[in-house]
């Protein structure tokens, strides 16, 4: 009967595709405890990232206790360890068209910024006019876009790369005729007047695992969870991590991907609970799904373990809520004002940092208080520095309490 | 049920390879998270499976249940009160979509490839400009009990799968069933023979549009709001009712093996992950089974036979 061999056909091929996928985990299985994707090294956090650099850890790391210049109420006005170079030669008369090439506006941690820089640029009445072109996550178009900006007559313009290596042709080309500011996302040349940016990935990283080296056990299995692998700004966030854990006494069950997917995160921390039946600590390497993580403990009706998140409403919520044990280092949304002011003071022939480090508080029980605003959507980033801007908080979504 | 017992037999056979690898899977809360988590797909798959036994495709359902999730989120806005009227909305747009689909599908003659591609690019650049690329907004706790609670023991989810899937075969089995095989079968023989074919498809497109409706519901509840919740979606429905025995291009295949198909392909990706081989490979194993189940159907027509075509073979 014909059926027959359509059914023993797909059954072949699911015994067959059965097979090779249980080969290569068979040493594994026998010790189900043992590490899971990421072979055991230690303590199983695999091999170190090709992105890591040492010097750069290092210093980032130490920046975190150095203390700011600037004023500390306006913390996207400060910068660490500045080394201020000479703006003269940018100087001219305003009003200022100043134009701008994004990336992307393709996750909530982009829109809190980019109407955040918005706001910032409504304060400024010696910016006669201000042009922003949406990349939307695609390399060649940011490569037009940046082509296209220089043919308008901007003062200066801000760029935020879609990624490094791609994009450096063509900010060095604009480099040649305006003065080009960086920030978020780097790029691999000097030419831009200043890179802004916050401390960075490692120290966020570290800020995690650090936390969760404290309050975990030893000897207590932590999951790192991260969102895809080979994103530069990723990498730095895990191999910090993996710095921190591979001197430390607990012990990492598994680093798993989550695509930045809620679903898929809350499925891979469920399933580890119940491989493992306890775990005992979650790193992330973003917060935008720390929620789904721990509603996963919820829904086993387990107690939360400690966590690390980031600055985004929902989770501090639940922090505090649920009283959490659980840490929120931030890679602040208050950078995006920054750009406009460099901007400004660059027309101006004011100094600016050639490095501008921007402070990267991170979120502790004991401040989560003052950044928690109820009023504020679930995905919105605490750290956006907008509270004193025009139109808060309608414009960030916001409900005036 | 006689052509659900080869893929039921497949499923057992994965079944018992998680329980060895995962002993908590044999215990009811084991078993009952799976099916919680296999709940959303089966439901999509049940619905996908109507539109390919009546002959056509359905590939607007995963953007479809994205753009459910996205606009959910935005409509309740964390509003307890919301709830009930935004999900009656969910359901009436899923049936839209659908009745979309099946219209153009079936009026204006364009193939429902084509439909639904276009109608799943038309929801995802649309819940992309409304949503500037970020979904905004809350779900209230009312909703996301449907995809997260459950009555006692018993996730709502499962419950709301048995419902679905009662209602499924039910269909099946009644006259709608038959004349939407006949339909699938040999369109012309049907129309011949006084079956409102057109009718009978557009009913399948919206049924599909309902199963994406509750699916959102569901994936919505279980783990909140995104914009990536129904991507890759529609590859996983076809690849389930596929494996399920369903014949792509229609008129074989009945709803109980589709549904198992969807179960098979969730414990094919719990398996996977339990042994750590997570991530990139679902896709590959989907495409793996597409190729694998269409080659063995054409394999088999030519040779032998003529099929007992379009006959009462259709109850499961």
């Amino acid at each position: 009967m014909p059926r027959h061999k359509a059914a023993v056909a797909v059954f072949t091929t699911l015994v067959l595709a059965g097979c090779t996928t249980d080969k290569p985990p068979a040493v594994q299985s026998s010790a189900p405890a043992a590490s899971a994707s990421q072979t055991a090294q230690g303590s199983g956090t695999g091999a170190q990232s090709k992105f890591f650099v040492q010097a750069d850890f290092d210093a980032q790391l130490a920046m975190r206790s150095q203390t700011p210049q600037g004023p500390t109420d306006k913390p996207w006005e400060q910068a660490i360890a500045p080394k201020m170079i000479d703006t003269a030669k940018y100087k001219k008369d305003g009003p200022y068209h100043l134009c701008f090439s994004n990336a992307a506006v393709n996750n909530p941690w982009r829109q809190v910024g980019w109407k955040t820089m918005q706001a910032e640029v409504g304060l400024h009445k010696e910016i006669k006019k201000f042009t922003a072109l949406d990349a939307e996550g695609k390399d060649d178009k940011q490569i037009s876009d940046i082509a296209e900006l220089q043919a308008k007559g901007c003062d200066a313009l801000i760029i935020s790369p879609n990624t490094t290596a791609t994009l450096t042709p063509a900010v060095t080309a604009a480099c040649g005729k305006v003065p080009v500011i960086v920030f978020d996302r780097g790029v691999e040349t000097d030419c831009p007047v200043t890179f802004i940016k916050p401390i960075g990935g490692y120290a966020f990283g570290a800020d995690a695992a650090e936390f969760l080296v404290e309050k975990v056990p030893a000897g207590g299995k932590v999951l790192a969870l991260r969102i895809l692998p080979g994103v530069d700004v990723l990498e730095t966030r895990w191999s910090a991590a993996k710095v921190v854990f591979d001197k430390s006494k607990v012990q990492v069950v598994g680093v798993e991907f989550t695509d930045g997917d809620a679903a898929k995160t809350k499925s891979v921390v469920s399933d580890y609970i119940q491989r493992h039946g306890k775990i005992d600590g979650i790193w992330m390497d973003a917060g935008a799904t720390a929620v789904a993580a721990i509603e996963a403990f919820e829904d086993a009706g387990l107690p939360v373990p400690p966590i690390n998140g980031e600055d985004q409403q929902d989770f501090l919520q639940k922090w505090k809520d649920a009283n959490l044990t659980a840490v929120a280092p931030t890679y602040p949304t208050y950078q995006w004002r920054t750009p406009i002011i460099a901007a400004l003071k660059i027309l101006k022939g004011e100094e600016v940092p050639e490095m501008w480090n921007l402070p990267q508080p991170k979120v502790t029980s004991e401040n989560l208080s003052t950044y928690l605003k109820p009023n504020m959507p679930p995905l919105h980033y605490a750290l956006c520095g907008c509270e004193d801007l025009p139109g808060f908080p309608e414009t960030w979504g916001g409900k005036k309490s | 049920m006689k052509r659900a017992l080869p893929i039921l037999a497949v499923l057992v056979v994965l079944l018992a390879a998680i329980a060895v690898a995962n002993p908590f899977f044999l215990e009811p809360a084991g078993f009952l998270a799976f099916l919680k988590r296999a709940a959303p797909l089966v439901i999509l798959a049940a619905g996908q499976y109507f539109v390919i036994v009546s002959g056509e495709f359905d590939l607007s359902v995963g953007s479809l249940v994205t753009a459910e999730v996205v606009i959910a989120a935005r409509l309740i806005d964390g509003d307890e009160s919301a709830t009930w009227p935004v999900l009656a909305l969910l359901v009436v747009v899923g049936l839209l979509v659908g009745l979309v689909n099946g219209v153009v599908t079936t009026k204006l003659r364009v193939p429902s490839f084509i439909v639904t591609l276009g109608m799943l690019l038309v929801l995802s650049g649309a819940v992309f400009l409304w949503t500037g690329g970020a979904p905004r907004g809350a779900l209230s706790e009312g909703f996301r009990v449907f995809g997260r609670g459950g009555l006692g023991p018993l996730p709502w989810s499962v419950l709301i799968l048995l419902a679905m899937g009662a209602a499924a075969i039910w269909l099946m089995r009644a006259d709608f069933g038959k004349t939407l095989i006949a339909t699938g079968d040999n369109e012309r023989a049907a129309a011949l023979s006084g079956v409102r074919v057109d009718r009978a498809k557009i009913f399948a497109f919206m049924l599909s549009g309902l199963s994406a409706a509750v699916t959102a519901i569901l994936l919505g509840g279980f783990a909140g709001v995104s914009a990536q919740v129904g991507q890759g979606l529609e590859f996983s429905a076809i690849t389930a009712v596929v494996l399920g025995g369903v014949v792509l291009g229609g008129g074989r295949g009945s709803v109980l093996a589709a549904m198992a198909g969807a179960v098979t392909l969730e414990a094919l990706f719990t398996l996977l992950n339990l042994y750590g081989i997570s991530g990139a490979l679902e896709f590959t194993v989907q495409g793996v089974i597409i190729i694998a189940a269409v080659a063995a159907g054409a394999i088999r027509l030519p040779r032998k036979f003529t099929p007992r075509r379009g006959d009462a073979h259709a109850a499961s």
